[in-house]
């Protein structure tokens, strides 16, 4: 150990007469370390914010949740023909909520495009008339000074609304608009909340931005011969997804007369699916940007190895001496290891450095645009830090190990010899 | 007279592509303590190669070697560095000095490859460069030294580990002729006081102040006088 940490001012001394000779090799050297290392950092660090952004956007519909359409049978059931059409009623959710354990959340869905006015300004949006408990489900953040529609409002068939976000603005030119009112269908509804803004992944009957929500039972006072079109429900826990979609089919089963092994009697959306999906794309997408990355890294890693082969080559007699006074093969190694990895160390340094500088710029831009917002910012995490250092210090050990492994395999008298 | 070392039938053969050299055939040697061996003769006739052999730089290709009680045939490569370090000093024609180091580093080298101390070796190496008179030449590299000076440097570099035995091919070969006295002179006064040298020389001149010369040809020994003491 001693031994070798003096051998380490040698090899400081070798590395500072090698730099002397060869800058410009070695310059260009660490540079193509450096690019592979910025190039693994950017790739990593914009898988990271594509596989964050991939994980938010994908649960920006809510987590866990499922929609449910109403469909037709497809086989006879208790003596009922196939092509049954199925209908939802208002007593659908509550039987769902008090007869399956496995779900702690039901909402009923109507829906339906109207012009949304604004004294003169009419704009032709979704209207859809839901539960209390949509809000929380569906992942509508209020504003803060909003709120999400509540019980009251359902009970007493308020007029009040929820706007999506852009909805908002295009009517208001605002999204600061709580206490004020709009126009639907030429009855007034007070705005109590503006939705936060966010991306969705997955949807149905279009993004959430665009949308008014109103209490489902002033949506049925409004237009009483309109049909329910879906019903959204949440498992208790994303494990009981599976029984709780099968106690659905039991108990609607039960209530129309199907067979609850007729899939096509209902259509289930079951959301787990997608966000697991999408983790897994993004964690793929992250591997193959982090693959490439290493790839490039490796062929830096090869110009540091050529270098160190020809290294070796112009010290072939110094090696030859340095065995003839004593030196072990781990002797002769080592400073052909240390050399590598400095240089190795030197363009990482450079290429971390550059990368967060960029990563940092990035992040300073606004992002307005929502193909941007999708691709979500470049994220430099400690594990990112640490992967980039394992590579980096595996390419510098290999690219110095196998040159040292060949100057110290040749015999003295032989190394000695060379001119 | 203690035996340092031993050669019975050394042979070695080179063989590059289709052509065998036979390099050395049947060497029989043997050194003492304290002596001062000279070995001579025409150029080709396989003096560097014996040195090799003697300086555990090269195996030979049959025979055995035995060096200071140490049959050397079938050590590993680790071992013969270690009984490199410990027993061979080595002195070339050409001086193998690193260039990016001084003269003092130089001289540490052996003693860092034994593994002493950071203080013991600067205290021994300096020590070993005043032996050789270059006491202020210290902190100079080998390019601002002379061609003796820089021999110089290497027999220190050669002395430091007090090896058994001191093996020199040519030292005064790339030396004007008033340098290479100085290292002759200097090879006498270690010899006086008591190094075993064996020193490879076309120079009969030198050879004559050698307690021994034995001159070789054609891979063999053909003569081996002993000066009368
Ligand atoms: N590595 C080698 N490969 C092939 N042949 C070699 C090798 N080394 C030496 N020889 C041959 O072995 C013979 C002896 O060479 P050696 O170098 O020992 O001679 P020498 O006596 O030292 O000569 P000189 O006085 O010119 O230095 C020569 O014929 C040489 O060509
Ligand atoms: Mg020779």
């Amino acid at each position: 150990m001693k031994t070798l940490l003096a051998e380490l001012r040698l090899v400081l001394r070798l590395f500072q007469a090698d730099v002397t000779h060869n800058r410009k090799r070695i310059a260009l050297t660490v540079i193509a370390i450096g690019w592979g290392t910025l190039s693994i950092v950017m790739l990593l660090s914009f898988g990271e914010g594509l596989r964050q952004s991939f994980h938010t956007n994908t649960r920006g519909m809510g987590v866990g949740i499922a929609v449910v359409w109403p469909g037709a049978t497809t086989r006879p059931w208790a003596g009922l023909p196939a092509g049954r059409p199925i209908q939802f009623t208002d007593e659908d959710a509550e039987l769902i909520a008090a007869r399956i354990p496995e779900i702690d959340g039901v909402s009923r869905e109507y829906s339906t495009r109207r012009g949304v006015a604004v004294g003169e300004k009419t704009v032709n949006a979704r209207i859809r008339g839901v539960d209390a408990s949509f809000g929380a489900m569906r992942n509508i953040t209020p504003q803060p000074g909003g709120r999400f529609l509540n019980e009251r409002d359902l009970q007493e068939k308020r007029r009040v609304v929820v706007l999506g976000d852009e909805l908002a603005q295009d009517l208001f030119g605002s999204q600061d608009v709580v206490g004020r009112t709009v126009q639907i269908q030429q009855s007034t509804f007070t705005v109590v909340g503006v939705a936060v803004p966010k991306t969705m992944m997955g949807m149905y009957s279009g993004p959430d931005k665009g949308q008014a929500t109103i209490p489902a039972t002033t949506y049925k006072s409004m237009w009483t011969d309109h049909r329910m079109s879906n019903l959204i429900y949440r498992p208790v826990s994303p494990e009981l997804g599976d029984q709780a979609k099968a106690q659905l089919y039991r108990i609607l089963g039960g209530r129309y007369r199907f067979d609850p092994a007729d899939e096509r009697a209902l259509g289930v959306w079951d959301t787990r699916r997608n966000q697991q999906i999408t983790d897994n794309i993004g964690l793929g997408i992250q591997m193959f940007l982090g693959l490439i990355g290493a790839l490039t890294l490796f062929v830096g890693g090869m110009g540091v190895a050529n270098i160190m082969y020809a290294v070796v080559q112009e010290r072939t007699r110094e090696i030859g001496l340095k065995m003839a006074l004593g030196a072990k093969a781990r002797q002769v190694m080592a400073p052909f290891v240390v050399e590598a990895l400095m240089m190795t160390a030197m363009g990482g340094l450079l290429g971390v450095f550059v990368g967060l500088v960029i990563i940092t710029a990035i992040g300073l831009v606004p992002v307005t645009d929502d193909a941007l917002a999708f691709l979500g910012k470049p994220t430099f995490s400690l594990p990112i830090a640490a992967a980039t250092a394992l590579i980096l210090g595996s390419v510098g050990t290999l690219a110095g190990f196998f040159p040292a492994r060949r100057a110290a395999a040749i015999q003295p008298a032989v190394s000695l010899r060379y001119e | 007279m203690d035996k340092l070392i031993e050669l019975r039938d050394v042979r070695k053969v080179y063989s590059t592509g289709r052509l065998e050299v036979q390099a050395l055939r049947g060497i029989d040697l043997e050194v003492g303590r304290n002596e001062y061996v000279a070995i001579v003769g025409p150029s080709g006739s396989g003096k560097s190669t014996l040195m090799n052999i003697l300086g555990c730089l090269d195996t030979p290709s049959s025979g055995s070697y035995t060096l200071s009680g140490e049959a050397v045939a079938g050590l590993d490569r680790n071992r013969l560095a270690e009984i490199r370090n410990r027993h061979i000093g080595f002195v070339f024609q050409s001086f193998n000095l690193l260039p990016y180091a001084t003269a003092l580093e130089n001289v540490e080298l052996p003693l860092l490859f034994a593994g002493v101390s950071t203080k013991e070796r600067r205290e021994r190496a300096a020590a070993m460069l005043e032996r050789v008179e270059l006491g202020d030449r210290m902190e100079h590299k080998p390019t601002e030294l002379s061609g003796g000076q820089m021999q110089r440097v290497a027999i220190a570099r050669a002395l430091v580990n007090r090896p058994t035995i001191l093996l020199a091919d040519e030292p005064t070969g790339n030396l004007d002729s008033a340098s290479g006295k100085a290292i002759v002179s200097l090879f006498e006064e270690l010899h006086a006081a008591g190094q075993t040298i064996v020193l490879i020389t076309h120079d009969s001149g030198i050879a004559k102040l050698a307690s021994r010369v034995v001159r070789v040809q054609d891979g063999q020994i053909v003569e081996d006088v002993r000066a009368a003491a």
